[in-house]
């Protein structure tokens, strides 16, 4: 099956899916109301965000620079820097670590970079014990399944189902409270964290001037992820960079209104170095994974170059009416919603991609919820102009070539309207069906009836 | 050619091409030149009015601070700011006028709790507090086992700033005894002093770079909050996998 025909079939299951709009509607109800509060709290929003979008071109457009600069100065606290063009290449720079270290056992905060580059496959697959300990990417691992969404993994599902999983995979008592979900989560993760052998997190922002990295999270699983550990892993993509520290001061209560509606999540940490001389703890070697993966075609579309600004707060995801009806899963994409559409095109080919730029009412809230400015509608437009420019379809090439000739020759024009009009109650036969010349766009709704005259013939008796 | 060379020669490849600002649907393209300047305040001198080319509203916001939550310039003002901020979070927050108070307030904490033995670190204020439970203490200065500090029913550390505009804690591991002590214990308590409210997130970074710019700690962190989650159903629960109270003694 293509990508295309498994995208089309899960999208008509889903939008059909009451009980799922129900819970993604009770979920985002919330979400919407606080992250409002909070926009309202800045002096302004639209200024901040302006800011942001023009750190994020500043960091984007001298990357080569500040790249370098982040190395060296991160290097320099005794960081191991690998470099990785693809997602294999990552892989086998992490699966070695692993090896060398001998490690038995891994914990893994939330990281969107290796969902990407499927590093927990790779790890399994190579005989090693890998967990996720954020709660919502637990509860994803346990059921072998994808995150649904970028910063709630977990939240197309109830807690009844939560529950029942947990009794399966954990064996703990049936509970419908969610605070007791999660300390059944807890201690089960609690024992992880003492005893794994390695560390893996991601990266929210790569800081130049400083060689640091920020993690922004709420429950302190990454804190334990980056202190208990010998071995620290941290996987990022090339585009996390921003020039300052000080920048920090305005994306981390960015990222944080538009990811989940909070003044600032509740850890927000930057990490220098691995433990440092006459520190206490700390994990005694760190490796930093820096990620190409595509990302540098992206960085050569100068049109859709601002698609790196991406801080990944779902914010994006969450205003969109196709993420709303058809769901995290059904992109089957790392990144799904608009961004997703956006760049999942880049990174894994366009003429498999381009139906997620056509899976979009071009409605535009996403860009307007977007906290960097990134012009996601219009990339969306882009990707459908590249994407017919680089290879056009037999139907749209018929389709457009047969219009220029009626466009072109009035009578034929004016023949073709008289028809269409003549023949349109024949259609009402046949509506929906396969028959139906206008079968897609009519399955789901009806054609309106022509005008029983044209305007021109009208005008000609009206003199 | 290295990966490294390798990726950075794709950069650079790439950054022949200007791309235009965010929000000017293409439009800008050819009008704005990759900017040699580092920061936008250069920048605006460079190119005028120009870089938002559709827009065309110039002004450039200079710094973070203008746009951000507001916050008063008193003291007073600030700190009935961070008060807020801290109920909100679902954080405890008590002023307190003397040190004997302050003793008094914790021994309150851990009669209610049952505490067993705490954790803590050598430090000015934790040295003169906390010794005063009468509990075993476990220091985390030097190397000390994450086992032993795992059954610690507290955490108390000092910190190095406040920040009203965020009801944040911000503690670095040498301010706070290494990087665990102030996630691993179930209840973390922070002891600061009054003269360590800072106003705003900018302010923070601001002390931050004036005290460490010369050698930096290995971990910074903003603790906003007890440990929490909303990942089933949206719900807030607290105590994640970090602790799941927070107190802020402040003198």
């Amino acid at each position: 099956m293509t990508f295309v025909s498994q995208f089309m079939k899960q999208a008509r299951v889903m939008v059909g899916d009451l009980r799922h709009r129900k819970i993604i509607r009770a979920a985002l109800g919330n979400y919407e109301i606080a992250r409002d509060q909070r926009k309202a709290s800045f002096q302004s929003w639209e200024s901040a965000r302006r800011l942001a979008a023009e750190t994020k071109w500043d960091a984007l457009n001298h990357l080569d620079k500040y790249l370098v600069e982040f190395t060296a100065k991160i290097e320099a606290r005794g960081t191991k820097v690998h470099w990785a063009s693809t997602a294999a290449q990552a892989r086998t720079i992490i699966l070695q670590i692993v090896e060398e270290k001998k490690a038995r056992s891994i914990i893994k905060s939330k990281a969107m970079t290796a969902e990407e580059i499927h590093l927990n496959d790779a790890l399994e697959h190579a005989g090693l014990n890998v967990v996720e300990n954020d709660l919502g990417e637990f509860i994803v691992q346990l059921r072998h399944e994808a995150p649904y969404h970028i910063v709630f993994p977990s939240m197309h599902l109830t807690r009844g189902e939560i529950s029942e999983l947990f009794q399966r995979e954990l064996g703990s008592a049936p509970t419908n409270d969610p605070e007791e979900l999660t300390m059944i989560a807890r201690r089960a993760l609690r024992k992880k964290f003492l005893t794994a052998d390695i560390g893996i997190t991601g990266a929210n922002f790569a800081i130049a001037e400083t060689g640091m990295i920020s993690i922004t999270e709420n429950e302190g699983n990454a804190r334990l992820t980056a202190a208990l550990p010998k071995t620290m892993i941290s996987l990022l993509g090339i585009e996390k960079i921003l020039p300052k520290l000080s920048d920090l001061a305005l994306f981390l209560p960015m990222l944080a209104t538009a990811g989940t509606g909070q003044p600032l999540t509740c850890y927000n940490t930057m990490y220098g170095g691995p433990r440092q001389p006459g520190e206490s703890d700390g994990p005694d070697e760190w490796h930093v994974v820096l990620l190409d993966n595509h990302r540098t075609e992206l960085l050569a579309d100068a049109e859709q170059r601002d698609a790196l600004h991406c801080i990944r707060c779902g914010a994006c995801l969450n205003v969109c009416p196709i993420f709303r009806n058809i769901g995290g899963h059904t992109y089957g994409t790392t990144y799904s919603g608009p961004i997703g559409s956006v760049i999942t095109p880049h990174l894994r080919g366009l003429q498999d991609w381009k139906h997620l730029s056509n899976a979009s009412s071009l409605c535009g809230a996403c860009t307007e919820a977007c906290p960097v400015k990134i012009d996601l509608h219009h990339h969306l437009l882009q990707n459908r102009r590249n994407a017919a420019a680089q290879q056009p379809t037999l139907k749209e090439q018929i389709g457009f070539k047969s219009f220029v000739q009626l466009a072109n020759h009035p009578k034929l024009w004016a023949f073709a309207k008289k028809f269409a009009r003549l023949t349109q109650p024949l259609q009402k036969l046949v509506k929906g069906t396969r028959l139906d010349p206008g079968y897609h766009w009519t399955q789901t709704r009806d054609l309106p009836d022509f005008a029983p005259e044209t305007f021109k013939d009208w005008w000609r008796k009206r003199k | 050619m290295t990966e490294r060379e390798k990726i950075l020669a794709r950069v650079r490849e790439a950054l022949k091409v200007a791309a235009p600002l965010s929000g000017s649907h293409g439009a800008g393209s050819t009008t704005v030149p990759v900017a040699t300047s580092r920061r936008l305040a250069d920048w605006q001198g460079t190119f005028g009015t120009t870089p938002n080319a559709a827009g065309g509203t110039p002004a450039l916001p200079s710094s973070a601070r203008q746009w951000l939550p507001r916050v008063g310039e008193s003291f007073e003002e600030q700190l009935a700011l961070f008060q807020k901020n801290a109920a909100e979070l679902k954080a405890d927050f008590q002023l307190l006028a003397s040190r004997d108070e302050l003793k008094t307030a914790l021994a309150k904490i851990s009669a209610a709790e049952n505490w067993k033995r705490i954790a803590s670190h050598r430090g000015e204020l934790t040295d003169s507090i906390s010794g005063a439970l009468n509990l075993p203490i476990y220091f985390t200065d030097k190397n000390y086992n994450v086992h032993e500090l795992e059954t610690c029913d507290a955490g108390i550390s000092e910190c190095d700033a406040l920040i009203a505009q965020t009801g944040s804690v911000l503690v670095t591991n040498r301010s706070a005894g290494g990087r665990a002590l102030s996630v691993l214990p179930p209840h973390h308590v922070v002891l600061a002093r009054r003269e360590q409210l800072v106003a705003d997130l900018p302010a923070a970074f601001e002390l931050l770079q004036q005290k460490y710019a010369a050698n930096y700690p290995s971990m910074i962190s903003f603790i906003t909050g007890p440990s929490r989650t909303g990942d089933i159903e949206r719900i807030l629960v607290l105590g994640a996998h970090g602790p799941k109270k927070l107190t802020i003694f402040c003198l």
